[in-house]
């Protein structure tokens, strides 16, 4: 088991989850982050973090999430860590808004 | 401005908040000296954290590596206020980082608290995960029901312990002598009360989810508990509420499914709180008080409505939170269990800073540490970047004040190899040593050893 990035994040990437990992399991590209299975602790402590729900346990994915799961972990593997949470990317706030969470 | 290379800081207190205290340090080429009242390291990773979470315990390989780098140092089984004055720090270091966290178990002051069969979860947690210090607890676990007072995931954590089969729990790396108390138990009925409704718990979802999964135990919700009235409702339907839509989810699927029949039973208790523990010298059972929720949505209130009823156990958990204590001669606020502070410096106290618990109280996650103890950090290397630079000692000053026998780093990685290899012979992860007396032996073994 592990914690799974999923679409939520795209065009958001607002970063508080990084703030709260015990460990340093997120990666990121410039669209989004994504957890490495082989760092992630399963603590869950990115889930009430995200703004935008976009982090799940793997045990709560569902058939449209699960993909995710094989994303996260190939492409943990060669992007860099995120020690320190960052500005949100600028269409984050519209987001929010297109997932009625703001 | 003054060059953070040369700075010498002390940390007191080797739990999370500490190593992150630590890791942040070191990343300005700080010295930094940690110094922990047990001869052994990681607090409350390996304290508190249950013993069937190994997985959560893996948090240890962050610190390992804080611990590993250059500038850091371990002085273990150094109590500051017992072993060393606080003042000596203050005077041998550039600043002191207090991360010593809050590690009492609260007790709600009801009538009847202190009978005999009444526990807070920290000295019980303490006891089966092998804390040195609440061995002599032996908890009296032939009784048929328990209560645990409290919804959160430290009283998940008890009632998943009290409810696992020894085979269970066979795995983890629980003390063999919880283990064969555990196995002896008589526990039929684990009660676990909540002065709020089932739409209000903040239980991580996969705790509450793990107690469904018990081989021998099956999860009882009161009858109707599940009828929330229409502000719960409210609370509910608002998406952003993740958590506890969730949580009431898995509260639904545990009443909707049948029931097995098992040696043990969870019962989740809602909108009751502890009045009065009932008994002349031992417990002999709980009176609650009814309460009803009052407010507007996210914020409601539990407020008492003036009927009882009476609860049969013979033994109470509370856990309802933690306490911390200050160091003697700081200011301390008892009330929220800190020491005053801005943004991590002590207010009262020259070259002092807080992080963790007895910082901002006992409430957040392992994870919480890592910004808190930034946030810390920040404050001081912005202080000592304008003061005026005296060198200072550190630790050299410091060995020759300690007559007891300080542990190191490498002494500790000497008792974690001992500790894993005797769990590899019973099959766990690890069997951990439980006293004072029992690390320092070692120890003195194995330098006889090495000459």
């Amino acid at each position: 088991m592990t914690h799974v990035v999923t679409a939520n994040c795209q065009r958001c990437r607002f970063t508080d989850c990084v703030a709260t990992c015990p460990v340093t399991c997120f990666h990121f590209d410039d669209g989004m982050l994504y957890i490495d299975p082989e760092e992630c602790i399963d603590c869950g402590a990115c889930v009430p973090a995200c703004p935008v729900q976009a982090i799940h346990s793997e045990y709560d994915l569902d058939e449209t999430m699960a993909l995710w799961t094989e994303i996260n972990a190939e492409r943990a593997r060669y992007l860099p860590v995120i020690n320190n949470k960052l500005a949100p990317l600028p269409t984050a706030e519209d987001k929010l808004r297109e997932l009625g969470l703001l | 401005m003054t060059n953070p290379q040369s700075f010498k800081v002390a940390i007191v207190g080797a739990g999370p908040s500490g190593f992150y205290a630590a890791e942040e340090l070191l990343n300005y080429g700080v010295q930094v000296d940690m110094y922990e009242k047990l001869p052994v390291p990681f607090g409350l990773v390996r304290y508190g954290v249950a013993p069937d979470h190994q997985k959560l315990k893996l948090v240890n390989k962050v610190f390992e590596r804080t611990a590993q780098r250059d500038g850091f140092q371990f002085i273990g089984n150094t109590e500051i206020g017992a072993n060393l004055p606080l003042s000596a720090l203050q005077e041998h270091y550039d600043a002191v980082v207090l991360c010593h966290g809050a590690s009492q178990g609260r007790k709600p002051g009801i009538p009847g608290d202190n009978l005999s069969g009444c526990y807070t979860a920290a000295d019980f947690i303490g006891w089966y995960n092998g804390h040195p210090d609440f061995q002599h607890l032996a908890p009296d676990l032939s009784c048929r029901s328990v209560a645990i007072i409290g919804h959160g995931n430290v009283s998940i954590d008890v009632a998943r312990i009290l409810a696992k089969t020894p085979a269970e729990l066979s795995t983890s790396d629980i003390t063999d002598r919880a283990l064969q108390a555990l196995s002896h138990s008589r526990i039929e009925e684990i009660h676990l009360i909540g002065r709020r409704g089932p739409a209000q718990a903040k239980f991580t979802t996969q705790e509450l989810r793990e107690l469904g999964e018990l081989y021998d135990a099956d999860v009882v919700i009161d009858r109707g508990a599940l009828e929330i009235d229409e502000v719960s409702r409210a609370e509910l339907d608002d998406r952003k509420n993740l958590i506890a839509i969730k949580n009431f989810e898995i509260f639904t699927n545990f009443n909707n499914k049948t029931s097995r029949s098992c040696g043990r039973k969870i019962i989740f208790h809602f909108l009751e709180s502890p009045v009065r523990v009932l008994g002349e010298t031992i417990v002999e059972g709980l009176e609650l008080g009814v309460n009803r929720l009052e407010g507007q949505p996210f914020h409601q209130t539990a407020r008492a409505i003036g009927e009882r009823r009476v609860l049969a156990c013979e033994a109470v958990l509370f856990s309802i939170g933690y306490l911390g204590q200050g160091l003697y001669g700081i200011d301390f606020d008892g009330n929220s269990s800190t020491y005053p502070h801005n943004e991590g410096k002590v207010t009262t106290a020259s070259n002092v800073y807080a992080a963790g618990w007895i910082k901002r109280g006992p409430t957040g996650i392992i994870g919480t540490n890592k910004p808190c103890a930034q946030e810390t950090v920040a404050t001081l290397l912005r202080d000592l970047e304008y003061a005026q630079k005296v060198p200072k000692a550190g630790h050299a000053a410091i060995i020759r004040m300690i007559t007891q026998r300080a542990t190191s780093y490498a002494d500790w990685r000497c008792i974690d190899k001992q500790e894993i290899e005797e769990g590899e012979r019973r099959g766990k992860p690890r069997e951990k040593f439980t006293s004072v007396a029992e690390y320092l032996a070692l120890l003195s073994e194995n330098e006889v050893g090495d000459e």
